[in-house]
């Protein structure tokens, strides 16, 4: 199994990377790739049927509980086969329906790459692996949807979708994590046997809230719905593969396999009825509202989603078996109308249901597929979709609470989707044939034998249901742990009230179609709802957030350099007076130990201090330098009383040499600037005057505090003993630490080296500047 | 003494913010010049001050006979002294070669990366 998930990948390698050489001329040979995993995985049939589960591990990450568990039971079964089979189809389709496009290559890598993650998905028995390829196929997806990129439409919408499709995701994997650690395993088949303690822990409604949302958002329900139609701009068979048949199935798939795990407790069914009910009944109504084929199809697909979660929600046998019927029922139908939907926009160029007619006098074999396709979504026998809608019916009687609401909400969601049925797969074959449609001609047979296939195949399992029964439904309901054994499949129930109210179902649904004519004017009437859509909330919300975290970093990061210095300086004034002021060692000032002031020092310090103040306020640049020159020096003088006399030369020198430099080089500059109005000198002036006073008030706190001397000793000791210097300040700089000052000396030579440099560029560019002025 | 110097540090810092918060790129510099003088002063107070006892061993000993100031600190500030001198030249330097590109010592119009155009 690992071999059969691995090879939708390398075929997807393959084919991105060295598809190019090929030309498109691997197209039809690549179809063989599902065709033989469907073959694979159909040889599996009997031993599944007969109660078998067949298991196969690889340890990937053991330590993670991170393994390569896949297991295959009636559940995973059904899926594989669907995801094969109908991947066959639509990768024969795809060789004709976008033959001499430039990147069908890549198509099919992005194709072989959905197959690979969607089989990986459906056979994990690991909670963790089967999150990844969760993730794989939204990815895909992604790319598929986005795969007109030229198109700003199918841009938007492959972002539109990863992003629902990835947020789900991320509920998976905070879901599964949570689950394992309750668990104490990530083995879903594990987890079975502990049912009952993970439903009396206190997670359990986190846990089940985090997998609805992952459910959710992969199989479109309500509110999360809105990326689906908008998916419909990827590639036909994209649509018919992803979007209807398998992938959006995902989330029934999870709701299905933690069924055993998770389900039948209150919270768990009566969530899943709401959301399902109000799916299959919000979207089946918007169904009557769209003009282009697809969009008619993406609602009316939400609403058999929708159907199928209300279903696992109502838990019961009947529901089971009537959601395995229906997801096989479904796929058949609604890849068959999507494919020729497909056909008919490939032929005629358009998709708008009100320009499309009497198509069938041009492409009998595509009508006919329509027709069977529309009359197994409407129900009516003896197609495979009367014998779903009837176990949908048998269902919702079979409730204790609430049947008749729960039925008749079934019922009138019924007639809605065979409206739309009726709209795809009836409408654009009846009715005039319009002149400019008569050139039309028959696509190549890759493209409509599929179509016909999958409805030729909806109208076999109807008439001999006995070929799904035993061989898919039975081992399906027995892996979500009902008894299986008790189904029984058949057409005919006799005349009972089950019948009456599909009888009702078809009346209702032929008059709607014959009354209810689809135009743009109705389209254009809802769209003026758009504004409360779960749509269009969620791109408000986005476009909120994106202006705000903009509005955000614009105030924090303006380019201006004293914005920065004043947050800095804010935020440091604020974070460090707090712990100064705060807790035990709160601040105070010991007094006793000081040195005494003396005359000399305190006229330096005046000295000092107006100069400081003197160079802040002084309105030309020379003032200022002078200023800072007498700062400079009065330290010089401080330097020599407080007995570091190294220290007194240094800074005289440099000092000096500073004020040089200054006069020296700035000479030619433009007049001193002073651009701020009062209101900033006083709002920077508090800035400033509030760090100074932090800095004096952490100075004073700090002399409070014991010294530790041991280092300053140990070179004071050394100094003439080891390094015969009787200056220590010196033996540090030149002995002890002398590769660091080996090092600033070298610090120097390139800022010397950067000054000559700058001071002898000449660029041309400057050059003619300075002419030009 | 040291409430005195403690608070010229503080008043050191606060110009030496204060004129870095300016338009102006020589008053920048000038800023940069006055912090880092507080800082030399900061790392000098915390090393406790100490009068008339340079940390210079006795001509006849050769070891210290009586109380000495700190050399470590001293040892510190030498080299930041001479580090920012470097910094300083070349920021000067820098300066000017920016005024005569973009003729302009205003940091405010000197906001987009592309000052030519």
């Amino acid at each position: 199994m690992l071999a059969a998930v691995l090879t939708g990948f390398l075929l997807s390698i393959f084919l991105v990377f060295a598809g190019k050489y090929f030309k498109g001329k691997l197209a039809v040979l690549s179809a063989l790739v599902p065709l033989g995993l469907f073959l694979y995985f159909l040889s599996f049939i009997n031993r599944v049927s007969s109660g078998e589960i067949i298991t196969q591990s690889v340890e990937w990450v053991p330590a993670l509980g991170l393994n390569l568990d896949f297991t295959l039971d009636g559940l995973s079964l059904l899926f594989t086969l669907l995801i094969t089979g109908i991947g066959f189809l639509v990768f024969a389709y795809t060789a004709a329906y976008l033959k001499g496009h430039e990147y069908l290559d890549r198509f099919y890598g992005y194709l072989g790459m959905f197959m690979g993650a969607m089989l990986g998905l459906v056979l994990s028995d690991n909670l963790l692996s089967m999150f990844l390829f969760w993730e794989l196929t939204s990815i895909s997806s992604f790319f598929l949807i986005g795969f007109n990129n030229s198109s700003e439409a199918s841009r938007k919408s492959a972002v539109l979708a990863l992003a629902v499709t990835g947020s789900g995701g991320f509920l998976l994997l905070a879901g599964a994590l949570l689950l394992g650690n309750v668990a104490g395993t990530y083995s879903i088949s594990e987890m079975v046997a502990l049912g009952d303690m993970i439903a009396q822990s206190e997670s359990y409604i986190l846990i089940v809230v985090l997998l609805f949302g992952a459910a959710f958002t992969k199989s479109a329900q309500f509110p999360f719905h809105f990326w689906l139609p908008g998916a419909m701009k990827a590639p036909t068979p994209v649509s018919t593969y992803l979007h209807s048949a398998t992938m959006v199935k995902a989330g029934i798939y999870l709701l299905l396999r933690f069924t055993p795990v998770l389900g039948s407790t209150e919270f768990w069914n009566t969530t899943l009825i709401i959301v399902g009910g109000i799916t299959m009944f919000y979207a089946a109504v918007h169904t009557l509202f769209r003009t282009d084929l697809k969009g008619v199809l993406a609602y009316s697909t939400i609403s058999v989603l929708g159907l199928l979660v209300f279903l696992i929600g109502l838990g019961t046998q009947y529901a089971l078996v009537a959601a395995g019927v229906y997801i096989v029922v479904h796929a058949l139908y609604k890849a068959t109308l999507f494919l020729i939907t497909g056909i008919i926009d490939h032929e005629t160029g358009t998709r708008d249901v009100t320009a499309l007619s009497g198509l069938r006098k041009v492409m009998m074999p595509v009508a006919i597929a329509g027709l069977l396709a529309a009359i197994s979504s409407a129900g009516i026998p003896p197609t495979v979709g009367f014998l779903g809608k009837e176990l949908v019916y048998e269902a919702t009687l079979g409730m204790a609470d609430w049947a008749v609401v729960l039925t008749v909400l079934a019922i009138a969601t019924n007639i809605l989707v065979l409206y739309a049925g009726f709209v795809a797969g009836i409408k654009p074959f009846t009715g005039k044939l319009p002149e400019k449609f008569e050139k039309v001609h028959m696509p190549s047979y890759l493209m409509w034998l599929p179509p016909v296939i999958l409805a030729v195949l909806g109208l076999l399992i109807g008439i001999y249901p006995a070929v799904i029964e035993a061989p898919l439904i039975k081992p399906l309901v027995d892996s979500v742990g009902l008894e299986g054994q008790a189904v029984h499949l058949k057409l005919w129930h006799g005349f009972n009230f089950v019948l009456g109210l599909s009888a009702l179902t078809l009346a209702g649904g032929f008059l709607l179609y014959f009354l209810w004519k689809p135009s743009e004017k109705k389209e254009n009437a809802i769209s003026k709802l758009d504004f409360i859509a779960p749509k269009s909330l969620l791109l408000g919300f986005s476009a909120g957030f994106r202006s705000f975290s903009s509005m955000w970093t614009n105030f924090l990061q303006n380019g201006l350099l004293r914005n920065y210095v004043t947050t800095i300086v804010l935020f440091l004034v604020v974070l460090v007076g707090y712990s100064l002021f705060s807790g035990e060692n709160a601040f105070h000032i010991n007094t006793e130990s000081l040195s005494e002031m003396t005359f000399y020092e305190v006229v330096i310090m005046g000295v000092m201090f107006m100069a400081v103040a003197f160079v802040v306020v002084a309105r030309s640049r020379l003032g200022a330098v002078v200023g800072m020159g007498i700062v400079g020096y009065a330290i010089c003088l401080l330097f020599v009383i407080y007995s570091a006399p190294d220290l007194a030369m240094t800074q005289f020198s440099i000092d000096t040499l500073t004020v040089i430099l200054f006069v020296l080089v700035l000479s030619g500059l433009p007049k001193y600037i002073a651009k701020s109005n009062l209101i900033t000198r006083i709002r920077d002036a508090g800035v400033s005057i509030g760090l100074g006073v932090l800095v004096s008030l952490i100075a004073l706190a700090v002399i409070n505090e014991p010294v530790n001397k041991e280092v300053s000793d140990f070179y004071a000791e050394n100094a003439y003993i080891l390094a015969k210097g009787k200056n220590v300040v010196n033996v540090i700089l030149v002995d002890f630490r002398g590769t660091d000052t080996l090092m600033e000396i070298a610090v120097l030579t390139i800022a010397a080296l950067g000054v000559y440099s700058l001071l002898k560029l000449r660029l041309d560019k400057d050059e003619n500047i300075e002419k030009e002025n | 003494m040291e409430v005195l110097l403690a608070i010229m540090i503080g008043v050191l810092y606060a110009a030496g913010i204060y004129l870095m918060l300016r338009r102006s790129l020589v008053k920048l510099i000038i800023g940069v010049i006055l912090l880092g003088n507080g800082a030399n002063l900061l790392i000098f107070l915390l090393g406790r001050i100490t009068k008339g006892s340079p940390p210079i061993i006795p001509e006849e000993s050769s070891t210290f006979l009586e109380a000495y100031t700190d050399p470590l600190p001293q040892a510190l500030i030498l080299t930041a002294i001479v580090i920012s001198f470097g910094l300083q030249a070349f920021a000067i330097i820098l300066v000017k070669r920016v005024f005569k590109v973009v003729k302009t010592n205003d940091i405010d119009e000197m906001n987009t990366t592309d000052a030519g155009s």
